[in-house]
């Protein structure tokens, strides 16, 4: 039975501050279980831009699980009924292929540039990602064009209608990759205002970096899948 | 309150087995052959679920009525211990053992249900599920079922299995909304649905089975005994879900013969007195 | 993307100079500091208020339901106004019931089952038990809240458009839910756009929520606190954003399928040949089937995020007011994953009679009866923390009790339904109803129950009242016993679910005494929680001051001010020494220490250097306090 008396007695006990040690605690909190993996000496682990890198796999997990469920209804789809028509390739997409696989080069040059500390030459990359990421995303559109043209439509078989659907899934998270690389640059006329930010940044970099070569290797699957699996 | 809540605990638990052990309410009388496989392990796996479940509850009651805390002296600790992993280890053997062996066990009867074919001599009936009736398709005196097509579905002619008049097989082809079987002797229906998934459940028969749009799927089963039986939807299908029954009627094998040996009208005045004959349990 | 980026700006915004961890300061407007608010704590609210907004209209769904059960032809005041010519005079249609029955569903499974838990305790003492000053990406974390309240708009909205509300159930299954609108079938129109549409919505958000939890505790424990220190609250809130990280996509994926199939004329799910009864319908080679894989992928994982955090609350309360460490902490955390991992490798156990492949539906029983293995564990395990227990009976401590009893009811059945052979009777019938209520409904709701009991002083500094507590606890247990049991015997007989009324059917007839005893048990039991709503805001305002620890808890969460300041520990770094559940510790001076205690005394005689390093943490502590 908890009863008020306790409540009171428990509150002057437990003050803030009791056992609660200073950002610079000193000495190793020892028992068992060793240290927590978060921050090392003298960087809290609430700042750590690590984050960046974690959240960034994390996210890219809970994509390819949307990508693995619907290439399962892909090949589930491909097995039933026999209206099974695959549509013809549209030649384009080797141009879109072409652009993405050079972006994924780019946004590396860009990378390692932002390493080097050479910043012009970093914004410079990234803006040609970019380009080359709207490239991409034009280019997918002339394809839905070009099939449009042959009155291929999204209802017209079933792959088609998934060659549509997985081009735009794919297109919409792309799209999202560009939001983030405009980000960088907007970013990048800022001067880093401490040692702290410029971490910052190359982690947020270097997330939106791994962030675009999965959507690289994700259009090359989706690719492959589209017109071999057929 | 410790004393309270245990009494409430076993309470609780003292009702409950007493509503099933009372059988007050229970499955309706079981006429299929592998229903009684089925009723066997549904009354193992109770005794172990009952078991485990009084257990447990008698136990939480116990400790909840022992540990109370009696005092607000606080010099009075409770037992330091951070667990037992031999406990744990045994407890889980024991559990894992238990309810794999009734996951193994309980594969039998589906086992007989769905990896055996049909065994010969076997009567053959197609369903076609609709909103909201069944549709029981024979073959009629011919043996052989006529052609039909989804085209051909017009509930205005009454045609709702879309069967083809223009083949020689469907001319004495019967369509009705009740399923009739022959009694001791197995009988294999062809489930289809013609717009929603629909699912043929007869509770006597302790048979249960998915329509599917697009899919033709086979069941089969023995009733041994006879008489009149409903026949429920269980599968969510639209508004009048609630009222998709049919009835069953399992008759003795002249009866059925003959039945099936008759044209359309005379079918269905046929089944009416049977239907009138053979009353629902 | 965006967002991620969006944080690193608003940290930015307020560069911090070294060695002062203390960083953006708290927002003075009125809308950053209560609307769009950044910080976990107030989103946390936020969520629990939405969650219980869900939970009184699902609620009062749920007692629609049964009167239209109990009395087909009982009109009810007010719904011909609500319902139209759908409820003529107030008695309502057969589509109104089935209606009911999914928006209940569909609200209750993700407004509140997935949503309260996890959002809002999660949100509110993840980032607190783990010492850290809010969540790893504050702004995503108040993007993942609006998108949820923007889900139940688009759902409640889906009341009021032509047609009426979704009829499907909340599993809608196709064809149901792809050509309903064909058929003349009732709320099969827009009604079932907005239900898929607001069930996308929600996917996202929760993506966006698991993807923050996990980055928030893979990357913000403070120092000394390792893995098994941990509170087990943190543990269930880490497998539940596994869950929904893996499991969410797959439904958004079947979701765009769907919404594609209803909107663009593909055929993802709907087979060629079908017929409304005049012509055939434009569809070809789609399976229905594929939509139940889906779903199930996503459906079995569901019921798991529905109930591990309400297993980690018990946990934790358990231990606390049983004055005891928990029994077996690293089987509890093992079990934890492994009723997770198993979760996603049963999911045809929800299909054995769809048409699945029969020697695959043995496969997913066999392992679908092993998730009763890791589920026993944690029995054994809380019974065990009660063993030798000095118990002291507070409501969360009942709700908890209430717990691990509800779960234990609820789960067991499962043996029953996970059998291939014995789902050909039970399958679809209310054994299905009463088994999945009690566990993944009641059970998970006493968890949160326990949990709002057992945090509300930390969240609003003010104590609950105790004796409504107890008058809630009390009805409200042995009213969900007298509804959901009885469920299973009307399941034994052969009662179908999601029948508008019984009147059909002779076999279910003599249900009818046991019909009318679960209606009564509803409508005392949903009355009751008046009580709770009212203890809940009058306490808000009126409760009895509470203090930092008033349970006198070892976790990080009482060892700050109740309610936290807006960076919960004022600018200090809690440490961690020990683990979560050190009560009654031989020799201590009090029958808990503090995770953040660093007094070692109990373990070594020589208690010199520690008094030291108190009093430099403390020092610190007030020169950052300031």
């Amino acid at each position: 039975m908890v009863s008020r008396t306790v409540t009171e007695q428990a509150a002057v006990k437990t003050k803030i501050g009791t056992g609660v040690s200073g950002p610079r605690g000193r000495k190793n909190p020892g028992g068992s279980g060793g240290r927590g993996n978060g921050g090392g000496d003298g960087f809290s682990a609430q700042d750590s831009p690590e984050r960046y890198r974690i959240g960034m796999w994390i996210a890219l997990a809970s994509i390819f699980m949307l990508f693995t469920a619907l290439t399962s209804a892909y090949i589930v789809r491909a097995g039933t009924g026999n209206d099974w028509r695959p549509i013809a390739m549209p030649r384009l997409l080797w141009v879109s292929t072409a652009l993405i696989l050079t972006s994924s080069v780019t946004i590396s040059f860009a990378l390692g540039a932002l390493k080097r500390k050479e910043h012009s030459l970093y914004k410079r990359w990234l803006l040609l990602t970019v380009v080359l990421g709207l490239g991409f995303l034009a280019t997918q559109l002339l394809s839905w064009q070009q099939l449009v043209a042959q009155h291929v439509y999204v209802s017209t078989n079933p792959h088609s209608s998934f060659f549509y659907l997985l081009t735009a899934v794919h297109g919409a998270h792309l799209l999202g990759g560009i939001f983030g690389l405009d980000f960088l640059l907007l970013r990048s006329w800022r001067k880093a205002a401490s040692a702290k930010s410029e971490a910052k940044r190359e982690a947020a970099a270097s997330a939106v970096a791994l962030y675009w070569h999965f959507m690289d290797g994700l259009w090359i699957f989706l690719f492959l899948l589209l017109f071999l699996w057929r | 309150m410790g004393r309270v809540l245990a009494v409430l605990i076993w309470l609780i638990t003292l009702l409950t087995v007493i509503l099933f052990v009372s059988k007050r309410w229970w499955f309706p009388e079981n006429i299929s052959q592998h229903g009684v496989g089925i009723d066997r392990q549904f009354t193992i796996t109770l005794l172990v679920v009952a078991f485990a479940f009084v257990a447990a509850q008698v136990g939480l009651g116990y400790t909840v009525w022992k540990y109370r805390a009696t005092s607000d002296d606080k010099k009075e600790r409770a037992t330091y211990s951070h667990g037992n992993n031999r406990l744990e280890v045994v407890w889980t053997a024991i559990t894992a053992l238990i309810f794999i062996s009734l996951a193994v066990a309980g594969q039998r009867v589906w086992a007989s249900l769905h990896f055996q074919d049909a065994p010969p001599g076997t009567f053959e009936i197609r369903v076609a599920a609709q909103q909201f009736q069944w549709n029981f398709h024979y073959p009629g005196k011919d043996k052989a079922f006529g052609r039909t097509d989804p085209k051909l579905i017009n509930d205005g002619n009454q045609n709702f299995v879309g069967l083809d008049d223009t083949d020689e097989h469907a001319k004495d082809d019967i369509v009705a909304p009740t399923l009739v079987v022959p009694l001791n002797r197995p009988v294999r229906l062809l489930l289809r649905s013609r717009d929603v998934t629909h699912s043929l459940w007869i509770p006597n028969m302790r048979y249960k089975q998915d329509a599917v749009p697009g899919l033709e799927i086979p069941v089969h089963f023995t009733a041994q005994k006879v008489g009149q039986y409903e026949i429920a939807c269980a599968e969510l299908c639209g508004q009048l879900h609630y009222k998709m029954g049919a009835k069953m009627l399992v008759l003795p094998e002249e009866e059925f013969q003959a039945l099936m040996a008759m044209s359309q009208p005379d079918f269905q005045k046929q089944r009416d007195e049977y239907l009138k004959k053979y009353k629902l349990p | 993307m965006a967002e991620v980026e969006t944080v690193e700006d608003a940290h930015d915004g307020h560069e911090h100079h070294a060695g002062e961890v203390h960083r953006h300061p708290a927002p003075t407007s009125f809308i950053r500091k209560y609307i769009f608010s950044i910080d976990h704590k107030v989103i946390g609210i936020q969520y629990l208020l939405l969650a219980m907004f869900s939970v009184f209209v699902g609620l009062i769904l749920s007692v629609l339901m049964r009167i239209r059960l109990t009395w087909p032809t009982a009109a009810v005041p007010g719904l011909a106004w609500f319902f139209g010519e759908a409820a003529p005079g107030g008695v309502m249609n057969p589509e109104v019931y089935l209606a009911l029955v999914t928006m209940h569903g569909t609200m209750m499974v993700f407004f509140v089952l997935t949503t309260a838990p996890q959002g809002g305790f999660g949100n509110y003492f993840l980032p607190i038990q783990i010492g850290a000053d809010d969540m790893a990406f504050p702004v995503l974390n108040m993007l993942s809240f609006w998108v949820t309240f923007v889900g139940l708009v688009v759902l409640v909205a889906a009341f009021f458009v032509t047609g009426g509300a979704p009829t499907g159930g909340w599993t809608g299954y196709p064809t149901l839910s792809a050509i309903g609108e064909q058929l003349n079938v009732p709320g099969a129109g827009r009604g079932t756009d907005l239900w898929i549409i607001s069930i996308a919505i929600f996917c996202v958000a929760s993506l966006l929520g698991a993807l923050n939890f996990l980055t928030t505790m893979l990357n913000m424990r403070t120092r000394g606190l390792s893995l098994m220190r941990l509170p087990l609250t943190c543990w269930s809130w880490f497998t539940t954003a596994v869950l929904a990280l893996l499991a969410f996509p797959v439904l958004l994926g079947g979701g765009i399928l769907l919404l594609l199939d209803r909107m663009a004329g593909t055929s993802f799910f709907v087979p060629g040949g079908l017929s409304n009864g005049e012509t055939l319908l434009p569809h070809s080679g789609g399976s229905p089937i594929l939509w139940q894989h889906l779903f199930w992928f996503f459906g079995h994982p569901e019921v798991y995020i529905a109930i591990l955090p309400g297993m980690g609350a018990t946990s934790h309360i358990l231990s606390t007011f049983a004055r005891k460490p928990v029994f077996g902490y690293r089987a509890m955390v093992f079990a934890m994953f492994g009723i997770g991992l198993l979760g996603f490798f049963v999911w045809g156990h929800h299909m054995f009679i769809s048409g699945m492949n029969p020697y695959t539906a043995m496969t997913f029983s066999i392992l679908t009866l092993s998730i009763g293995v890791p589920s026993a564990v944690k029995t054994f395990n809380w019974l065990g923390t009660l063993w030798g227990a000095k118990i002291r009976f507070a409501t969360p401590m009942l709700f908890a009790i209430g717990f691990v009893s509800l779960f234990v009811a609820g789960g067991i059945t499962g043996i029953v339904l996970g059998q291939t052979s014995l789902d050909l009777p039970m399958h679809d019938t209310y054994f299905v109803l009463g088994h999945f209520h009690l566990v993944m409904g009641v059970a998970a709701i006493f968890g949160m129950f326990a949990g709002v009991y057992f945090w509300f002083p930390k969240m609003f500094g003010r104590m609950m009242s105790e004796r409504l507590g107890r008058i809630h606890f009390w009805v409200t247990f042995a009213g969900v016993y007298a509804i959901f049991i009885p469920m299973h015997i009307m399941g034994i007989v052969g009662m179908p679910r999601r029948y508008a009324q019984f009147t059909e059917y002779k076999f279910l007839e003599t249900l009818h005494p046991l019909v009318v005893f679960v209606t009564i048990a509803v409508f005392v039991t949903a009355a009751i929680q008046i009580v709770f709503l009212f203890n809940f805001i009058y306490s808000l305002f009126k409760g009895p001051k509470a203090g930092d620890n008033p349970w006198e808890a070892t976790t990080l969460e009482w060892a700050t001010t109740s309610p936290p300041p807006h960076d919960n520990f004022a600018g200090i770094v809690p440490t961690v020494y020990r683990g979560a559940y050190e009560f009654s510790v031989p020799g201590a001076p009090n029958d808990f220490i503090m995770q953040t205690d660093p007094d070692p005394s109990h373990e070594h005689e020589a208690a010199a250097p520690a008094v030291l390093e108190r009093q430099g943490g403390n020092g610190d502590g007030q020169q950052n306090g300031h």
